[in-house]
């Protein structure tokens, strides 16, 4: 299968290691991977924040730049909610726009959904002799209802210790540009999201958002906890050999 | 009497940059919101037909909402063939003027009140108090409020960041003939409450009250509440005066049967409240008035997006479930419409020209959590996003934004700009971001830019 991967450019930027994750791990279950290097960014910090016109201008490029492919693949499930669930609002309805909306929409996944949806693989042959635990994150979880895809893929991994998060379906407190426009709010939620994770004695917490991680990770890191962030992507992509 | 919400100054970050500090607060809310939460979820977990009912409820709203015109004039026709009269009220001030025109009428000087949003909402009880006119609180949690000189900070429990120890303060200061040797123990204080209340309703000529409810048919208005006050209020006084909200309005008698489940088991998470009182224009010897009360909601009517607000019946689970509210408080908001509701209702209700409104739409991390709640389905992330469209913003984050944009319209400025940030990734401190971004780094480190990004990783790997 032909699939072209959406990398988000949150992670394009910052998180690099996810994107050649997500390579890897298709690679090994027999896909053939496409970048398209036009893409950029899905407008969802735009549109959230309230610039509507950069955001729209961002999904139309989206639009555009994905067209064609049978399945899109994004390591978020932030940007794929952004897509499939607000996109078809930002449209005029009856519109060119809205019809590429519908046309490209559906077939954007995010990567758990992806495994186990499209390829229908829950063993993914992934290695990863740690105790992990994982935080659903709110649009992964409400926006896509990714339910326990992520939680199958990652008990089917080879020496991991899947512990459960306690609160794990409240928000983090990221929340986009909310951590800077409400810090003081913005950090109590990463503080008590943060003590739930040190409550379950994992050595490596782990979601499919690298932008919440960034958030959470950030916090962990200040707070000197020695717990580890990792994408989804990077435990399932994990060998033996790698490790 | 208790200060006024409207004009409040500051904005919903500084609000609640003050609570989050508050332990005390946080502690009582955490323990409030989510002992309530664990029961709305039991008891709706009960129902096998939890979807449709809020399905129902969704669409009898906005079917009403879409018709509201024809079905007040059907209400005012049938509340006034009953013997009431129906009054209009187009704002806050007319509203205020009319009950207390009312008031005065019957030549007294205090009137008991139910608990309700909507005077709050217009600043009755001020309004009154300028008049000469004492009007007294009979909810619990509202004679808290009132007697603290303080502001409500939830819809339903609105002394919610009050724990007990305070309100027993509370009531040996301020409580005419408070028992001596008062404990903190629940039952005392509402007992010592309930002795208070009992000679004020035996007193009392004029009620004042809102209502959950007003069926257009039958031109009926209901009200739920949990401790016999408001059914005391509604029957013992000489003239009874409601202040309601046009989008109360349900077509019909039977759409009661919806929401006469929904809210009960959202907002107290009980199976039925346990007074439910109903009552249909004048009954003999009193004398009924009905306010019908505008104040802005036409606007938010006219709006495409944000008239799904208008669907809200107040039970307040969106409140219990926002991990926003929680740390923040009810008074952060400062309306009387605090959490999810509030923050998408307020700043359409009084529009955004003060800070503190321009701010709200922005008090929200948007997970979600509030629209799974929601008993009439009201997508409050999506009123919200909105709202922020519409919202002002700065003048530095316009020309970010519109930065971050211009590098975002082409892959080529994209990956320039992520080579630049490689270039000087050893500069950029992990403990310190200058500027508005230090709000970033005061609680949480920065990553570390990679040396190279995912685009050029590809580049070099795939197309070479
Ligand atoms: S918005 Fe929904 S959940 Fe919140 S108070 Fe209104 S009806 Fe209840």
């Amino acid at each position: 299968m032909r699939v072209a991967l959406f990398i988000t450019c949150v992670n394009d930027t910052l998180f690099p290691g996810t994107g050649k994750a997500v390579v890897s791990l298709l690679r090994r279950l027999g896909c053939e991977v496409d970048f398209p290097a036009a893409q950029t960014c899905c407008g969802q910090m735009h549109v959230n924040t309230g610039y509507r016109a950069e955001g729209v201008r961002l999904a139309r490029h989206f639009t555009e730049v994905f067209a064609g492919y049978d399945a899109v693949v994004a390591p978020s499930g932030s940007c794929a909610a952004m897509v499939r669930e607000q996109y078809p609002k930002l449209a005029r309805p009856g519109s060119k726009g809205a019809a590429a909306i519908a046309e490209v929409a559906p077939r954007v996944h995010e990567l758990s959904e992806f495994l186990i949806d499209v390829l229908k693989v829950e063993d993914v042959g992934a290695y990863f002799p740690h105790r992990v635990t994982y935080h659903p994150t709110c649009h992964s979880l409400r926006g896509l209802r990714l339910g326990d895809r992520p939680a199958r893929l990652l008990r089917n991994v080879r020496g991991l210790e899947l512990v459960p998060l306690p609160g794990a379906e409240e928000c983090c407190g990221f929340g986009g540009t909310f951590a800077v426009k409400n810090p003081a709010v913005s950090a109590a939620m990463g503080a008590d999201k943060t003590r739930n994770i040190m409550d379950t004695g994992a050595e490596v917490l782990c979601a499919a958002d690298n932008s919440c991680l960034m958030h959470i990770g950030g916090t962990l890191s200040r707070q000197k906890t020695g717990v580890r962030t990792m994408h989804l992507a990077e435990i399932l992509a994990s060998t033996e050999e790698s490790q | 009497m208790s200060a006024t919400f409207l004009g409040m100054p500051g904005n919903f970050p500084k609000n609640s940059q003050k609570a989050v500090q508050d332990s005390q607060l946080r502690y009582n809310l955490r323990k409030a919101t989510h002992t309530i939460r664990g029961k709305r979820a039991s008891v709706v977990g009960e129902l096998p037909d939890w979807a449709e009912l809020r399905a129902a409820g969704k669409a009898i709203k906005d079917h009403t909402l879409r018709n509201l015109d024809r079905y007040l004039v059907q209400l005012e026709r049938a509340v006034q063939d009953a013997g009431g009269t129906v009054h209009w009220a187009r704002d806050a001030a007319e509203a205020n003027r009319i009950v207390t025109a009312l008031v005065k009428a019957t030549g007294e000087r205090e009137v008991v009140k139910v608990k309700s949003m909507a005077t709050q909402e217009i600043e009755l009880n001020q309004a009154l108090a300028a008049e000469g006119i004492t009007a007294y609180e009979t909810d619990l949690a509202e004679l808290i409020v009132q007697l603290g000189d303080d502001f409500p900070s939830h819809i339903l429990v609105p002394a919610i960041h009050r724990n007990r120890s305070e309100i027993r303060e509370i009531f040996l200061e301020k409580m005419p003939k408070t028992p001596e040797g008062l404990t903190d123990d629940p039952p005392a204080l509402a007992e010592a409450a309930r002795l208070h209340l009992r000679e004020r309703f035996l007193r009392s000529k004029v009620a004042i009250s809102g209502a959950n409810f007003m069926v257009a048919e039958t031109g009926t208005l209901v009200v739920l509440e949990s401790e016999g006050n408001g059914r005391m209020c509604l029957t013992l006084p000489e003239t009874l005066i409601s202040v309601v909200g046009i989008e109360k309005l349900l077509p019909a008698w039977r759409d009661l049967e919806v929401f006469l489940q929904l809210l009960p088991r959202s907002s107290t998470g009980e199976r039925m409240n346990p007074y439910t009182s109903m009552w249909t224009g004048a009954v003999e010897g009193q004398d009924f008035h009905l306010v019908l009360l505008d104040n802005g909601r036409t606007g938010v009517l006219a709006d495409e997006v944000g008239r799904q607000a208008l669907r809200c019946i107040r039970c307040s689970a969106c409140l219990n479930v926002c991990p926003v509210y929680e740390r923040a408080g009810g008074h952060a908001y400062g309306s009387v419409y605090p959490g999810p509701i509030g923050a998408i209702l307020t700043p359409q209700l009084r529009g955004m020209g003060s800070e503190l409104d321009a701010s709200l739409p922005y008090a929200s991390s948007l997970c979600g959590a509030c629209y799974d709640v929601c008993p009439v389905a009201i997508d409050i992330p999506e009123v919200l996003v909105d709202l922020r469209a519409k919202a002002p913003h700065a003048a530095a984050e316009k020309a970010g934004m519109k930065v971050a944009g211009w590098i975002l319209d082409d892959h080529r400025r994209l990956a320039a700009a992520q080579r630049i940030a490689a270039k000087v990734r050893g500069l950029v401190p992990k403990k310190r971001l200058p500027g508005p971004m230090s709000a970033w780094t005061d609680t949480r480190d920065v990553p570390e830019i990679p040396e190279e990004s995912f685009r050029d990783w590809w580049e070099r790997n795939e197309r070479a």
